[in-house]
This record gives C-alpha cells, structure tokens and sequence, in this order.
C-alpha cells in the first residue's frame, strides 16, 4: 500500500469518509502523518470558527465593559472574568453538563452535545472574553488626540466609531490579538481530550495522535508529528496576521508603522 | 486511615451535617486537599524557574554568537508553536529516560547490555531514577520535579518571548548612553538593560502567571495526582458494596469547588499584581506613571 | 531546580543504600484505581480491590516487597516500558497487540466477558445503535469493528453516564466492571449477549523483566492450585473461576 492510497483512503478520515476501520496493526509513518493530519480539520474548523464569530462578540464585549452605565459595563466584566479566570478544561465540563440537562428538558439541542457546536460555543465565548479583554485594553490607549479630532470633525455615536474609535482600536490591539489567535488553535486540542466524546473514531489530531501513542505503545513518534503540525498552522496564523496587521498600518508614515512584534500579551 | 470524628464509625446510620463531616474527611478527601498544596507548591516552584528560563532564552536570542542565537530563538519558537498539551504527553518519559541514560553512561560504564531492548529502556540499577528501592515519597517528590522542570521549560519559553520584548522596549538612548560612559557589552546589559526592562515586562509577566495557574489541570497528564484527578475520582458514582458512603455522580459539585478555587486565585493573583503594577509603575517615565503623579497632585 | 533534582538524588541513594541492607529491591506494582472491584481508591484513600488483595498476596508468595503506584490509563505501558514501575495490574486483558510490547504472566482470572447495558426496559438494536466506552481498551476497538456507532469517553464514569442520559444507547465495559452498577441502579440493565473480547487478565512486565515475570507466574499457579484465588475470585464477583 503506498503513501498515495493510504491518504486517499484516511485523508478525510476525521470527517467520515474513507476506510470505516482505523489501521490496527503494521503502522506506517505515512498512516500516522496523514491521519493526524486529517484530525487537523477539526482543529482548523475550531480555531478558524470559534476566531471570526467570537471578534464581534468581543467587540461587543468590549465596548460594553469601557462603558460609563453599569448595567452594560458589570454583565461584560462578569463575562470576562468568569470565561478568563477559569481553565478551559472546567469550561468544557460544564458546558458538556448543561447541554447535556438541555438535550434532556428540550429535544431540539440535540446537536449541542456534539464537538462540532457545543466545543464551538465553549471556545466561541472563551476566545470572546480573551479577545474582548484585549480590545478593552486597546480602547483604552487610544490617543485622546485622535477623538478630539473626530469631535472637531462633528462626528459623533456611531460615526465616529466607524471611522475612528474602532479602526484604531483595531490597529492597537492586532499584535495581542494575534497571540490569542495562536493559543485558540493550540486549545482547540482539548475538545477531545477532556470534553466531547469522539464519534466514531473521527476525533482532532490529538486525537489520532493518542491514538497512534495507544496502538504503538511509542509516543514519541505521533506526538511530535503532530508538533509538527501545529508550528505549521502557527506560522500560516502569524503570517496572516502579519498581512493583516500590514493593511491596517497602511496610512501611517513608514517609520511610525507597529512592527507586527508578539509580545505575550494575552494568553490562555 | 481512621476517621478524624469519633461518631464516623458508622457512615450509614448518619445524616445531614454530620454525614457530610466524616464525608469530607475520609482519607480520600485529604488526598484532595493534600493536592491543593501541590498545585500551589507547583506554581511557586515553577514561576521563578521558568523566568530564569525566560531570562536565559531571551539573552541567548540577543548573543552576538550566532549558534547561541539561534539556540535562544528556536527554543522560544518552537516551544510556543506547539499546544503545550502536546508537549506534556511525551516529553516528560523522554526526559526522564534522558537523565536515566546521563546516569548510565556515568555510572556503569561497563555494562554491556544495550539500552533499547526492544520496546524496553533497560538502564543498569544503579542508574535508575529514583532508584528501585527508593521508598514512594522519594518517586513522588521525582515524579513532581520532573513536572516542574517540564512546565518551566514550556513557560519559559512564553517568557523568553515577553522578556525579549521588553528588552527591545528598553529606550535604545539608554543604552547608548551607557557605552558612551565607556560601559562594556557585559556591564551595559546588567547594569541598564536588565534593571530597566522588568516594567515593561511585567503585564506580560503577570498575563503568564493567569495562563500558568490555569494550565495546572494538566498536570494529571504529566502523573501528578492534582485537583481534577481527585475531583473526577471523588465525584464520580460510588456504589454501597466499595464504600461506606455511596453516591451518585456529584462530579458537578466537584468541579464547581473547583471552579471556585480558579476564580478565586485568580481575583487574588489580580489583585495583587496590580499593586505591584504601581508600584512599578511609581516614578517611571511612562503613561501609567504619569497618570498617577496627575492623580497625586 | 538542579539542586532539586540533586538533592533527591542523593536522598534516594541514602534511603536506597539503608533498605538495601533489609531486603531485596522493591517491586512497584502499577494500577488505575478506577475499575472497581479490579482496583480502585478505597475511603482511606488507598488502592484496594481484587488486585489489591491478589497482588499483595503474590508478593508475599513470591517473597517480593511490593508497592502500590496508580497512573492514567492513557499512558500505563509507556511508562511501564520506561521503567516507572515494574509491574502493570490494571484488569487488562492479554491481547496480541499488548504482547508486542509487553510480556504478561499467567492469566488470573478466566477471560472476562465483557458486556452491554442499556437503559432497562429499552430494546436496543447493538449493531446500529451508538456505544459508548472507554477511550484505549479493546471494547473500543471491538465496537468499531462491529459497525457501531462508537462514542468515546476518557474515564468507565464516563461511559456509563453517557447512557443514563441518553448520550449512547449503551455502553460496552468488563462485565466484573458492570455488574455492581447495574445492581445499584434499577434503571440500568444487561442488554444483547455477552461478548468474549480479551484472554483473561493478566499482569504485564516489561519484556526484559523475564525472571519476574516467571516469578508471579509461579505464585499465580500456586494460588490457582490450592484455590485461593478461586476464592478471592468468588469474593470479589469477578466471573467465572478455575
């Protein structure tokens, strides 16, 4: 069997489709490479969902704790310190338990106790009130100059947050944010691990990755390919950002522009 | 294990409160809270480790000798690019087998038996750690440090990362200010840069130490007995005929116990960061310095 | 750190060279603790269970000094391979794809059926139904074999709560395992029909350990041969005797 086959076989395998039956025995480098590569779907999917739904929340969030009413800025603070206080692991727990009681009282949450929405919503508000917490922090060093001057200009609400508040916000804040980014996709690993049962066999790439260390009884050839793997997927998301962070940069001089620089600001 | 209440001789003829009192205090219970203090032995040990780490990785990724370099920017670079979960699940055996192999070369130099047999890393006797005669607590107190170092050399590496950025963040004049006073290399960097950079360092720092105490559930991973393992093996259902008090599955209680705990330590670790935050923060030429003088004034 | 490590070091060479001189090595024998009536964490706090009382018992037999070390299933014959411990008694089965890796004695309890509950009352069609069990035992691999849906859980706690409510339509566990669970919970009961999956359970040793393990396989025959064990068996309800 080549390389070539076993990936057309077990190259989809963590989404359903191919060979039904795991390898059970004479272990290829190759099967363990592409099956733990297979099982990064499920990370991507994660990290990549969880990522673009939880920045409007974040925002949301954000804005909400900078806020002078208490009865918007205490829900935020209360969100944010719940979701950053605890570990993650806890936070799959009791969320796999609620869904669980929900399924119970009301068929149509069904689907929550599946990984794919129930560990989504989980890292969904997680990264939310990470993020949230970093743009707070970005709202807060705006220059002053920068909203005197959309005053001056007359605008105001929303406007001015359109065009002036949020940008910059945005700008400040992109360096941290793109440490959160990277630490959701390395969170993404826990889903399987600690909180959501794997539905035949179709699991993460840690998943494959324990499964191979289970079946071979070796785990130092799946663990580190799937380290592999994931400085891979971290040097697409620094890569990204780092374009990203370019446009956002573009008006400014050339030598005042923020070098993309990952400072450890916020992480899990 | 006997009971710490004279009236737990007989769990089943008890209720309410009293139950609940000789519940709590089973020798099992205080393999519980036993755990507490490893967590927090744990993250006492292990933050100053892993700031040395830090530091050491950050200087090494500023040397001019170009093999130290890189040594200091790969250590920081790939250690941060896999999801420590990963890292926990194999590197604590290889390190383990790393220090038993050392000891082997230096210790039985004569032995002529391969170390890989098979599947089996077979080290002479006298070089296994802790030593097969070695009494329970000495492999525990091993098992540990082996967690500690592991965990210091993941964070580490997260520090050498915040440490670098804040020697880049150190004012550049300072340091040219330094060599024009006829300062050598080595002089500059522990006399300028080193006492300068920590507050820049410290929200990053601080933001380590939130992610340190969170990452203490996987500890069970690296074989410590900690809080969730307890948690899952006391909430879990216990039928009449294995103990003397049978419940069903209160892992939820557990857990929020738990939760509890987490949130707590971490308003309390909040807290007093912030205090040392301005305190830092008092005299120092930055926005945050210059908002307290306003506030004084 | 460094002069942690030292410190132990020297700790253990001293606490070594002192047992040293009263007995031989000691044998550290390792366990879940979470698989009762096979092993699990007693009230007190210690690892009680069948293997318990048989373990200590072998060690008495085979003149050995023995010591109690629970770790995660997940990760028991890595470190078993690295030298932790020196024995696995964790109820696990002997299977081909274990003995590649390590050597087991003599089996000590006959091959255990292993076997599904359902919620009672609840006809439940095995080969198309979802089944839960545990993550890395040879139930999970044997209902992926058989074609159903199978749903994984890192701890038998788990497994068996994903069926109380709902989660799976049954579980596939050691029935020794089941068996005082279906008895304390009227809503549970055995469903379909036994499946015989492993060859009995033994204890694992490292594969270069050979005198070892030819040391409990002798204290095993000598129990089965006067009867002891079929009585610990008998005890413990562990299944079917010698």
């Amino acid at each position: 069997m080549t390389c070539w086959d076993i990936l057309s076989d077990y190259g989809l395998r963590s989404l359903g489709f191919g060979e039904r039956l795991l390898p059970r025995d004479n272990f290829t480098i190759c099967q363990q490479v592409v099956l733990i590569g297979s099982g990064m779907i499920w990370n991507i999917y994660f990290g990549l969902l969880a990522l673009v739904s939880g920045f409007f929340l974040a925002v949301a969030t954000a804005v909400g704790k900078s806020h002078h009413n208490p009865m918007f800025r205490k829900p935020a603070e209360w969100f944010i310190f719940v979701f950053r206080g605890s570990p993650l692991f806890i936070q799959f727990f009791f969320a796999y338990f609620t869904f669980q009681s929900l399924k119970g009282a009301y068929p149509i949450f069904t689907p929550l106790t599946s990984a794919w929405l129930g560990a989504l919503i989980v890292l969904f508000l997680n990264t939310a009130a990470y993020s949230a917490e970093i743009f707070y922090g970005a709202l807060m060093s705006i220059p002053k100059g920068d909203i005197e001057a959309a005053d001056a200009y007359g605008m105001s609400g929303w406007k001015r947050f359109r065009r002036i508040t949020f940008p910059t916000m945005l700008r400040l804040a992109w360096p941290a944010y793109t440490n959160e980014a990277i630490f959701l996709f390395h969170a993404t690993t826990l889903v399987f691990m600690s909180g959501f049962p794997a539905r035949s066999q179709m699991g993460d790439a840690l998943y494959y990755a324990s499964y191979f260390a289970d079946k071979t009884f070796n785990p130092f050839i799946p663990y580190p390919i799937l380290a592999g793997f994931f400085i891979l997927l971290t040097l697409t998301v620094i890569g990204t950002f780092g374009l990203i962070n370019k446009q956002l940069n573009r008006h400014l001089p050339q030598t005042n522009r923020a070098k993309i620089r990952l400072r450890l600001n916020l992480i899990r | 294990m006997a009971a710490i209440f004279s009236f737990c001789s007989d769990p089943a003829s008890l209720e309410g409160i009293e139950w609940l009192s000789c519940y709590l205090t089973t020798g099992k219970h205080l393999g519980i809270y036993w755990s507490i203090g490893t967590v927090l032995l744990l993250l006492a040990i292990t933050a100053p480790v892993a700031l040395f780490f830090g530091f050491a990785g950050a200087s090494a990724a500023r040397s001019r000798i170009l093999p130290i370099a890189w040594f200091g920017k790969g250590y920081t670079a790939i250690v941060r690019g896999v999801p420590d979960i990963a890292f926990f699940l194999f590197f604590v055996i290889a390190l383990d087998q790393f220090f038993e192999w050392i000891r082997h070369e230096v210790k039985c130099p004569d032995w002529d038996m391969p170390i890989r047999q098979g599947n089996d890393f077979v080290v002479c006797p006298e070089a296994k750690l802790p030593l097969g005669t070695a009494p329970q607590w000495v492999h525990e107190t091993y098992g540990f440090s082996l967690a500690v170092l592991t965990f210091a050399i993941v964070f580490g590496a997260f520090a050498a990362n915040v440490l670098s950025g804040a020697m880049r963040a150190v004012p550049h004049a300072q340091l040219e200010t330094a060599e024009a006073y006829g300062m050598t290399q080595r002089q500059t960097f522990w006399r300028v840069l080193v006492p300068q950079m920590w507050v820049y360092a410290l929200p990053g720092l601080s933001n380590l130490w939130m992610v340190l105490i969170k990452a203490t559930p996987l500890l069970f991973l690296l074989g410590v007995e900690d809080i969730v393992y307890w948690a899952r093996e006391l909430g879990a259902t216990k039928t009449a005929k294995f103990t003397d008090y049978p419940h069903g599955d209160w892992r939820m209680w557990y857990f929020l116990a738990l939760l509890v705990f987490y949130l707590g330590f971490t308003k309390v670790s909040e807290v007093v960061l912030d205090k040392i935050m301005s305190r830092l923060t008092r005299g120092q030429a930055t926005a945050a310095g210059e908002a307290q003088r306003k506030a004084a004034a | 750190m460094k002069t942690l490590i030292l410190s132990t070091a020297i700790a253990a060479l001293a606490a070594g060279a002192a047992l040293a001189e009263g007995h031989g090595a000691t044998v550290r024998m390792g366990t879940e603790g979470a698989y009762p009536p096979y092993n699990f964490i007693n009230d007190a706090g210690e690892v009680d269970g069948f293997e318990r009382e048989l373990g200590d018992e072998l060690c008495a037999r085979a003149e050995l000094t023995c010591e109690w070390v629970t770790n995660d299933w997940d990760s028991i014959i890595p470190n078993l391979v690295s030298g932790n411990y020196d024995t696995i008694i964790a109820g696990m089965s002997i299977t081909d794809e274990r003995k590649q890796v390590i050597d087991f004695t003599e089996n000590y309890t006959q091959p255990d059926p292993s076997a599904f509950v359902a919620v009672a009352g609840n006809d439940v069609d095995l080969a198309g139904a979802v089944i839960a069990a545990q993550a890395a035992t040879i139930q999970a691999s044997y209902v992926a074999e058989m074609g159903a849906t199978l749903l994984e859980f890192a701890t038998p706690e788990e497994s068996i709560a994903a069926v109380r409510n709902g989660e799976a339509d049954a579980v596939l566990a050691d029935k020794a395992f089941l068996a005082p669970v279906v008895e304390a919970e009227a809503d549970l009961a055995f469903t379909g029909d036994d499946v015989l999956i492993g060859g009995g359970v033994g204890m694992g040793v490292r594969q270069s350990d050979t005198e070892l393990r030819d040391k409990f396989t002798a204290a095993i025959q000598s129990m089965k041969a006067d009867g002891s064990l079929n009585a610990m068996i008998a005890k413990w309800e562990i299944g079917e005797q010698f």
